[in-house]
């Protein structure tokens, strides 16, 4: 197994940490409004990080997945093969995938570029609207697919929470019924566009 | 219940005793007796087309689902509104309509009062299983005070209806079959040059999601429309007068 991934192991076969719940977030084609919404909740993250390990993240350093978390957040739509190759490879080291706001779940805002088509939105974005040079970037950048999609299109989800961003307290809500051993009904405390 | 000249039916609905008359259809009954059924094609005061298909309810002795709007009522019949089955029928009904077209809650003007998103929530709809179809639909904005965007559309034809038995105009109409059908206004002229439309308003406040929207205006929240004490008689007339009154 590769570096990190001892250091992980490190991490969590220390005393105080192993009966922690392991979990992760990720990231894909989305604003970071979740991960914010995240951040959101405020000190009660404090309380959450005494009885979650949070092993992978955008908010945190490690830069592998881990070899198997309880619960993963996924952010975002899927809109490369950069995206699906991550959105796998979380699925396949992860117990309960949830995924978290409406870019995941329905691909929401970045869908909105689907009905034009790739061509036509790159020269819009990289070509007319341009300020400094004129050229559609083919490296760097994923190339994208025809159609953002939502994530459950390609791997299989467990639960979803609703929301642009779903509200600080329903992932919270989240979040503490998974702790409780429960698979929640989430349609009570957030909903689409919310 | 006016009866006067009508038969009256007696039979069940999920196991209570009611009662109405024979020109009346399920979904009257099951209102007159707080009985909720989602709809999102019927509107008091307009003619039922039974275009959405949410109403479906059981039956005993018939082997389909039938539509509560358009199914009158008769002696003995037994019906049952909310069975296990039926929710998941309403959930499916509810992620084909967002499959079909782009609807982007997050990012509409009607977000927080449209009915299709709040039924989504109400019937506890967690995601579209159906692949979304993304089509191209155009927005026409040629309208002084009006928008249509027919990616919001959900082919309920109540501003069809509205414009036809209230206001007298049909400008609406359908164009197109299936899942290519969209709303028009004349013979597909933009609405901005509509010879037939008023200006009245009156498919705006009837459309229940965010399709037929008012310019630069938050939209405005209807559900006081389906509050028993405003649903006296042509409710969205009233709505108008008091949309326009607030703004003024
Ligand atoms: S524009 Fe609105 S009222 Fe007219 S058919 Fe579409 S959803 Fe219904
Ligand atoms: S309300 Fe009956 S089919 Fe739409």
């Amino acid at each position: 197994m590769s570096k990190v991934s001892e250091d992980i192991a490190l991490n969590t076969g220390s005393d105080t940490n192993s009966a922690k719940v392991k979990a992760a977030t990720v990231w894909l084609d989305g604003c970071s409004g979740c991960h914010m919404s995240f951040l959101d909740m405020d000190e009660r993250i404090v309380e959450l990080l005494e009885k979650i390990d949070l092993l992978y993240s955008p908010l945190v350093d490690h830069k592998e997945f881990p070899d198997m978390v309880d619960v993963t957040l996924v952010e975002g739509a899927v809109s490369s093969h950069e995206d699906l190759e991550k959105i796998r490879k979380v699925r396949a080291h992860t117990k309960i995938l949830v995924s978290l706001g409406d870019c995941a779940i329905t691909a929401n805002v970045p869908s909105m570029r689907n009905p034009f088509g790739v061509e036509a939105i790159m020269k819009h974005a990289y070509i007319d609207t341009a300020v400094t040079k004129d050229v559609i970037p083919n490296e760097v950048v994923p190339e994208l697919f025809e159609y953002s999609r939502p994530v459950h299109n390609f791997v299989k989800v467990d639960l979803f929470l609703q929301g642009c961003p779903p509200p600080a307290d329903a992932i919270h809500f989240l979040l503490t019924e998974l702790l409780e051993g429960r698979m929640p009904d989430l349609t009570k405390v957030s909903r689409l566009g919310k | 219940m006016v009866t006067t000249g009508k038969k009256v039916k007696t039979f069940i609905i999920d196991g209570k005793d009611v009662s109405g008359t024979e020109d009346q259809t399920v979904i009257e009954v099951c209102r007159e007796n707080n009985i909720e059924i989602p709809t999102l094609c019927h509107l008091e005061g307009l003619a039922e087309v039974g275009a959405c298909r949410l109403c479906l309810v059981e039956i005993k002795g018939s082997n389909k689902l039938l539509p509560a709007c358009v199914t009158k009522v008769h002696e003995g019949m037994e019906v049952i509104t909310a069975s296990e089955g039926l929710k998941k029928y309403r959930i499916k009904i509810l992620e084909l309509f967002f499959s079909e077209r782009n609807h982007i809650c997050s990012v509409c003007v009607s977000n927080g009062i449209c009915e299709l998103q709040n039924l989504a929530q109400r019937l506890g709809m967690t995601h579209v299983h159906y692949p979304y179809l993304f089509p191209k639909f155009d927005v026409d904005a040629s309208h002084e005070r009006f928008v249509l965007d027919n990616n919001r559309c959900i082919l309920c034809t109540r501003c069809v209806r509205v414009c036809d038995e209230i206001e007298g105009a049909h400008t609406w109409d359908i164009m197109g079959r299936g899942i290519e059908s969209m709303v028009i206004t004349d013979l597909n002229k933009p609405w901005g040059e509509s010879e037939s439309c008023t200006s009245c308003g009156k498919c705006v406040a009837v459309c229940p999601t965010g399709a037929l929207v008012e310019k630069y205006k938050n939209a405005v929240d209807k559900s006081f429309m389906y509050k028993k004490d405003k649903l006296k008689f042509l409710p969205y007339l009233t709505t108008m007068r008091e949309v326009k009154n607030e703004q003024s």
